[in-house]
C-alpha cells in the first residue's frame, strides 16, 4: 500500500512538471521577445523601410514589411474565407453521407498537414513558372490561401455543426426554402463562432514564413503594389535580418519579432476568448 | 419552381468550391511533378542514395540522402522529447488542474502553437543554442564514449540536429497535447471514478482508465507532430549549420533537412537547381501525405 501511495505522488509530481516544462519555452520566448524587441521597436522601426541601410547602420525599419505583411494576408483571407466557408456549408448542411463529401472532408484533414514550403513551391511552380508570372504579394496571397483554406473549413464547420437543427426544421415548416435558411438563420446563428474560425486562420498564416520566401521573394524598399515585384513580409524581414552576421540586424530581427508577436497573440487571444464567452453562455 | 432552382444554385456553388479544394491538392502534386521530372532527367547521380546537392552544375550531381536523413532525425528526436511531455501536460490539464483552472492552462498550452516558426527560429539561435551546446557539452562528456551518437568529433556543438530536434519538439508539443487532451477529456467520467471506488489511486485510475482509452488519440497526435516537424522549414533553416553528410554524431554541427534545404537553396538556384528543390519537396509532399493520412484515419483532429 504505501509503495502505491508513493507511486501515485512521485507520477503526480512528474506529470505536474510536465506541465511546467511545457510552459517554460512560452514565457522564455515571450520575455525575450520583449526585452530584446523593445531595443529597437521604435517610431522609425514603424515607420521607415530598409532602402539604403548599411550593413551595419542602426537604423532602418520594417515598415515595407508590415505593409507587404498586411496586403498579402488582407489578400490571401479575401480568396479564402469565401471558398473555405462554401466548402464548410457544403459538408454541413449538403454533402451529409455523401462519398464526394466524405473525400472532401479527408483532403480538407490531409491539407492541414501540408507542410507551407511545399504551398510555396506548387504556387512558385504553378504561377510562376509555368503560368510566367513574376515574384509578388499577391503570389505569396495565393500560397497562404491554401494554407488557410483548410484550417478555416475546419472551425467553420465545426461552428456550423453547432447550430441546433430545430432552427433548420422550424424554417423548413414556414414554407422557407433550403438556401435561404443557410444564409438568414443558420449562416447568423453560427456567425460570431465563424469570425473566430476565420481569425484562427489569419492568425497562423500571418506568421508563415517558407511560403513568402519562394512567391514574394522579399525586398529592401517599400513597395505598396502587391500585384507587381518583389515584397517583403514581416517574417521574412525577420528572418532575413536574424541571418545578418550584426548586431544592428539582429536587434531588428527582435523588434520584427515583437511586432509579429503582438499581432498574432492579440488574433488569437482575442478569438479563443469571444468563443469561451459564448461557451459560457 | 424558383424556388427549386435557387436552392439548386446554391447547393451547386457550395458543391463548386468543395470540388476547388480537392482540384487544389491534385494540381500541387501535378505541377510538382511537372516542374521536377526535367532537374530528374538532368541528375548524373543516384536522386535517392547521392548526399551532396550540386544541381546548377555542367553534370549536376544531387540527391535527397542526407535530407531524407537529417528529416528523419531531427523529427524522430522531436518526437521522442515531445510525446512524454505532451502527454503529460494533456494529463494534468485534463484530469489533475484544479476544474475551472482547466480552460485557462489548456488556453495558455496552445498559445505555444501561436507562436510563428520563425519567432522560435530566432529564439533558438539567439537564447536556446548555448544553453544545449552546455546540455550536448555535459552529454558528450558522460555518455559520448558510450552512446556514440552523442559524442562530437569535432569537440563543438553550434547548429546540430539534436538542437533542431530540441527546438521542433517544442514546437509540436501544444499541438501533440491539444488533441490528446482533446482525448482524454472524454474519457467516461465513470470510467474513472470506478476505478477510484474500487481502491485506485489517482495515478492507477490513469493508467488503467484514462491512458488506455487514449492510446489511438495518443498514437494519431503523435504521427500528426511527427508530421508537422518533417516539414518545418524556418525554425530548421535558422538553426543548422548546413552539411550534406550522412553522421550519425547528432551533437555536433551539421545536417539538412528538406525544407530547410529549399528554403536556404532557393535565392541561389538556377533552372536545374530549382527544379531540384521542387523534386525533393515533392519527397516532403509524399511523406507528409503518407504520415497525415494514417492519422487522420485514426482520429479525427479538433480544430485548434
Amino acid at each position: 500500500m504505501r509503495r502505491r501511495k508513493l507511486t501515485n505522488r512521485v507520477m503526480g509530481v512528474l506529470i505536474a512538471v510536465t506541465f511546467v516544462l511545457a510552459l517554460l519555452p512560452l514565457f522564455s520566448v515571450l520575455w525575450l521577445t520583449v526585452k530584446n524587441g523593445s531595443k529597437r521597436f521604435d517610431a522609425e522601426f514603424l515607420t521607415h523601410s530598409m532602402k539604403g541601410i548599411g550593413a551595419t547602420d542602426a537604423a532602418g525599419g520594417a515598415y515595407h514589411a508590415i505593409v507587404g505583411t498586411l496586403e498579402q494576408v488582407g489578400l490571401a483571407t479575401l480568396m479564402a474565407v469565401p471558398l473555405a466557408l462554401l466548402t464548410a456549408v457544403y459538408l454541413v448542411e449538403y454533402g451529409g453521407i455523401s462519398r464526394f463529401a466524405k473525400i472532401v472532408s479527408y483532403v480538407v484533414d490531409v491539407m492541414t498537414g501540408v507542410p507551407s514550403i511545399v504551398a510555396g513551391l506548387f504556387v512558385f511552380a504553378f504561377w510562376i513558372l509555368a503560368l510566367h508570372q513574376p515574384f509578388s504579394g499577391f503570389a505569396g496571397a495565393l500560397a497562404l490561401t491554401i494554407l488557410m483554406v483548410p484550417i478555416v473549413v475546419r472551425g467553420c464547420e465545426e461552428m456550423l455543426r453547432l447550430v441546433p437543427s430545430e432552427l433548420r426544421e422550424a424554417s423548413y415548416a414556414l414554407g422557407i426554402p433550403r438556401w435561404k435558411t443557410i444564409l438568414r438563420i443558420v449562416l447568423p446563428t453560427a456567425l460570431p463562432g465563424l469570425v473566430t474560425a476565420i481569425m484562427l486562420g489569419v492568425a497562423r498564416i500571418t506568421g508563415e514564413t517558407a511560403p513568402l520566401l519562394l512567391t514574394v521573394f522579399g525586398a529592401d524598399a517599400i513597395n505598396n503594389d502587391p500585384f507587381h515585384g518583389p515584397q517583403s513580409g514581416l517574417p521574412l524581414f525577420v528572418f532575413d535580418q536574424a541571418a545578418r552576421p550584426n548586431q544592428v540586424a539582429v536587434d531588428r530581427a527582435w523588434a520584427g519579432a515583437l511586432t509579429l508577436i503582438l499581432i498574432v497573440m492579440a488574433l488569437n487571444v482575442v478569438a479563443r476568448l469571444a468563443v469561451r464567452r459564448r461557451a459560457a453562455h | 419552381m424558383t424556388t427549386r432552382t435557387a436552392d439548386r444554385a446554391f447547393r451547386l456553388t457550395t458543391q463548386a468550391a468543395a470540388g476547388v479544394v480537392l482540384v487544389v491538392v491534385l494540381a500541387i502534386g501535378a505541377f510538382l511533378v511537372n516542374r521536377a521530372v526535367p532537374a530528374l532527367r538532368a541528375d548524373t547521380a543516384n536522386f535517392l542514395t547521392e548526399t551532396s546537392w550540386f544541381p546548377d552544375q555542367a553534370k549536376p550531381v544531387f540527391g535527397i540522402a542526407a535530407l531524407a536523413f537529417g528529416t528523419l532525425v531531427s523529427s524522430m528526436l522531436a518526437l521522442l522529447l515531445a510525446v512524454p511531455v505532451a502527454v503529460g501536460t494533456a494529463l494534468f490539464v485534463a484530469h489533475y488542474a484544479p476544474r475551472r483552472l482547466a480552460r485557462l492552462l489548456g488556453f495558455l498550452v496552445d498559445l505555444l502553437a501561436a507562436v510563428p516558426s520563425v519567432v522560435y527560429g530566432l529564439w533558438g539561435l539567439y537564447f536556446l543554442k548555448t544553453h544545449v551546446n552546455d546540455v550536448a557539452g555535459w552529454l558528450d562528456r558522460h555518455f559520448g564514449s558510450v552512446l556514440t551518437p552523442l559524442h562530437s568529433s569535432t569537440g563543438t556543438y553550434g547548429g546540430s540536429l539534436f538542437l533542431a530536434g530540441i527546438v521542433l519538439a517544442i514546437m509540436i508539443l501544444p499541438i501533440i497535447s491539444a488533441i490528446v487532451r482533446e482525448v482524454f477529456l472524454q474519457v467516461p467520467r465513470a470510467n474513472i471514478e470506478a476505478a477510484l471506488a474500487l481502491g485506485a489511486t489517482r495515478w492507477e485510475a490513469m493508467r488503467l482508465a484514462v491512458l488506455p482509452y487514449g492510446r489511438p488519440g495518443i498514437v494519431s497526435a503523435s504521427m500528426l507532430g511527427l508530421g508537422r516537424a518533417l516539414g518545418e522549414t524556418i525554425a530548421v533553416a535558422l538553426l543548422l549549420s548546413t552539411s550534406y553528410d550522412i553522421s550519425w554524431h547528432i551533437t555536433q554541427p551539421g545536417g539538412a533537412t528538406f525544407a530547410a534545404n529549399i528554403a536556404l537553396k532557393f535565392n541561389e538556384a538556377g533552372g536545374t537547381g530549382r527544379g531540384a528543390l521542387i523534386a525533393s519537396g515533392l519527397v516532403l509532399f509524399v511523406i507528409t501525405l503518407l504520415v497525415n493520412g494514417v492519422a487522420r484515419a485514426v482520429v479525427r483532429r479538433p480544430t485548434l
